[in-house]
């Protein structure tokens, strides 16, 4: 039924400029996601996959077209439910990892339970303990200039771990990274997978479409293809 | 976020560029520092003129006459100018007790210029006051070095003077040495009686170059018998100076006979009115001196707002990646107005703190007096300044879609 999808978006279309410029990044989209999947969004270069994601991850907002996150329409959320969805509810994982500059890993770890409202030691604690999940508690006082581009995006991982989201995007979390560091934030997502959280994941590389369990192909602004692979 | 982690946010933001907060830093505090030093200034010199004007005596009152009464067309029949000049009679029927009893008493005032020489020297003094001897306790004038003249000295016109400082400096280079001296103003010989303690300018003219002498004498050797500058009248008491105006006005408008429907001839201050005018002069100053102070404290402030631009459009992304991971809006909007609040406070006490110290220093002449509640209004105003030219920059940051942060170049 509707209300069982955790994601579910109708018909959304999104348009960047106006007029003769006008760019449609996304010309109708409908896309529903059960709680636990493990989702691959693959496509060519501008066809709107990082425009999709965006807007799934509360980011954006759509030109037109409704979506709906965990049985509530996102657009009706204030300026403040939205961001309580942010920190709660998504954990999103960039290409270029996005950690705050010249503040250690476990400080950017720290940051969405900051912003949950949850007390300094537990905070501490939490982030602890998402560093160690990614085997990174050896360089919790290091700052992101000071870590390989793998160990940030695994810092980066940790961080969007840390309050416990029901959902995880990434856009191209392994585009930046060599084969071997690839193979573990793969592994992770993996791991994230088998406790129930729904993962979705935007990727050139049909290594990484492989380890999910469904596969959209985005083409021009739509989804050409939608299906189970394993 | 508890406000413990907003401040955190906040120091660690201003520090990231240690510099230029503190370039921000110096701007507010020359703009705090600027207002509480200068009106410092402002208040000192307004209590300066104040005391200067207090130890003259505030009993006093001085009468002139302002000549006719009002335009007279020629030919028309009118009073002459002559029939309100004040005399020696007057003035002797002021210090008359029975005729009024306020006054304590009036000293006739004339005054001429000379030139005074000492062998080779010679000094123009600008002002030789011819009086009688109780011009001198009136007008907060004592003799510092000789004597005063006596009322018989008045009466047989003797030729003795009583120098001002400078006068006697410019004659005798030191003054205890003219004492007993022989000086010719004009034509005429004179005695040095004494010189007179020197008084602080209240004004642009030097108050020490004066000469006291008898008005008898001055009116047989220098002026003439002309009519009389002023009178000087003392009140008997402070409280009974508007008593004794009343006194001094009825007394004369009696002996002149100053028809009922003539405005009064005759213009009387007391030294209250000066010392009222001199304090609005002051406060005019003041408020001259506030306000260009004030103007360094909005500069100061376009100095907030500006570093406060530049810092949140350098960290657009930053705020791009914090609100993709919750931040809200209020929190942002602290984070920034925290920083702009801190860089005008840290301002404003590094300005107080050097207004504190440089205010116990004499700027061009005058000694500063500290107006506490200046201190309190420029550190409230830095507050305000960092809270309002702060708050724009950091709206527009809060403001954004996170998106739009996160693709900031
Ligand atoms: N802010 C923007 N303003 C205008 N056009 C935009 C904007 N963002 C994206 N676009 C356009 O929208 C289209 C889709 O962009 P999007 O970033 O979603 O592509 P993508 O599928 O993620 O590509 P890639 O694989 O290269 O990351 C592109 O044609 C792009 O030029
Ligand atoms: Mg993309």
């Amino acid at each position: 039924m509707a209300a069982d999808a955790l994601i579910d978006i109708r018909d959304v279309t999104k348009t960047y400029g106006a007029g003769e410029t006008a760019v449609h990044a996304l010309r109708g989209v409908s896309l529903r996601v059960e709680a636990g999947e493990y989702v691959a969004v693959m496509g060519s270069s501008g066809s709107g996959k990082s425009t999709l994601m965006n807007i799934l991850g509360c980011l954006d907002i759509p030109s037109r077209g409704e979506y709906w996150l965990d049985g509530s329409n996102v657009a009706r959320l204030t300026e403040d439910q939205q961001a309580l969805v942010r920190g709660r509810k998504i954990g999103f994982i960039f290409q270029s990892f996005n950690l705050i500059p010249r503040t250690t890993a476990i400080a950017n770890v720290e940051l969405p339970l900051t912003y949950a409202h949850l007390r300094r030691a537990e905070r501490h604690k939490r982030a602890a303990r998402a560093l160690e999940l990614v085997g990174l508690s050896d360089r919790a006082d290091h700052r992101p200039n000071q870590l390989s581009g793998g160990q940030q995006q695994r810092v980066a991982i940790a961080r969007a771990l840390a309050t416990g989201p029901r959902i995880l995007l990434a856009d191209e979390p392994t585009g930046n990274l060599d084969q071997h560091s690839t193979e573990e934030v793969l592994g992770m997502f993996d791991e994230l997978n088998a406790d129930g959280r729904t993962v979705v994941v935007i990727t050139h590389e049909n290594e990484v479409a492989a380890r999910a369990r469904r596969l959209i192909q985005v083409s021009d602004g739509r989804i050409v293809a939608d299906e189970v692979t394993r | 976020m508890s406000p413990r982690d907003l401040f955190g946010a906040a120091l660690r933001g201003l520090g990231a560029n240690k510099l230029r907060s503190l370039l921000t830093v110096l701007g507010v505090s020359i703009g705090v520092g600027a207002v509480i030093v200068l009106v410092a200034v402002g208040n000192g010199s307004g209590k300066a003129v104040q005391d200067r004007l207090e130890a003259m005596g505030t009993n006093l009152l001085s009468v002139s006459t302002t000549g006719g009464g009002g335009g007279f067309q020629r030919g028309q029949a009118g009073p002459s100018a002559q029939q309100y000049s004040l005399t020696l009679e007057d003035a002797s029927a002021l210090a008359d007790k029975r005729l009024a009893p306020d006054v304590a008493s009036a000293a006739p005032v004339m005054t001429s210029s000379g030139t005074a020489t000492n062998g080779d020297v010679s000094y123009t003094v600008n002002q030789v006051i011819g009086t009688t001897p109780s011009y001198l306790p009136a007008t907060n004038t004592p003799v510092e070095i000789g004597q005063s003249f006596t009322q018989q000295d008045v009466d047989s016109s003797q030729r003795v003077i009583l120098l001002g400082q400078t006068a006697a400096t410019e004659l005798f280079t030191r003054p205890a040495a003219a004492v007993g001296q022989t000086i010719k103003l004009g034509a005429v010989d004179f005695v040095v009686l004494g010189v007179l303690a020197s008084k602080d300018s209240t004004g642009f003219s030097d108050p020490n170059a004066t000469a006291i002498v008898p008005i008898s004498t001055l009116r047989a050797t220098q002026a003439g018998y002309g009519s009389l500058n002023q009178i000087v009248v003392q009140a008997a008491d402070k409280d009974r100076v508007d008593v004794a105006e009343a006194e001094v006005t009825e007394l004369l408008t009696a002996r002149h006979q100053v028809p009922a429907d003539e405005t009064s001839p005759f213009r009387i201050t007391n030294s209250a009115q000066i010392l009222q005018t001199s304090q609005d002069t002051a406060k005019t100053f003041t408020a001259l001196l506030a306000t260009v102070a004030a103007i360094s404290l909005v500069v100061g402030g376009i100095g907030v707002t500006n570093i406060m631009l530049v810092t949140v459009t350098e960290r657009t992304r930053e705020i791009g990646i914090r609100k993709a991971l919750g931040a809200r809006r209020r929190t942002i909007l602290g984070q920034f107005l925290i920083e702009a609040t801190l860089l005008s406070l840290i301002g404003g006490a590094v300005g107080v703190g050097a207004a504190l110290i440089v205010s116990r220093f004499q700027l061009a002449g005058v000694q500063p007096v500290l107006v506490p509640s200046s201190i309190a209004l420029a550190l409230g105003v830095s507050a305000a300044v960092g809270l309002f030219f702060g708050s724009m920059p950091a709206h527009r940051a809060a403001g954004l879609r996170p998106i739009d942060a996160l693709r900031h170049e």
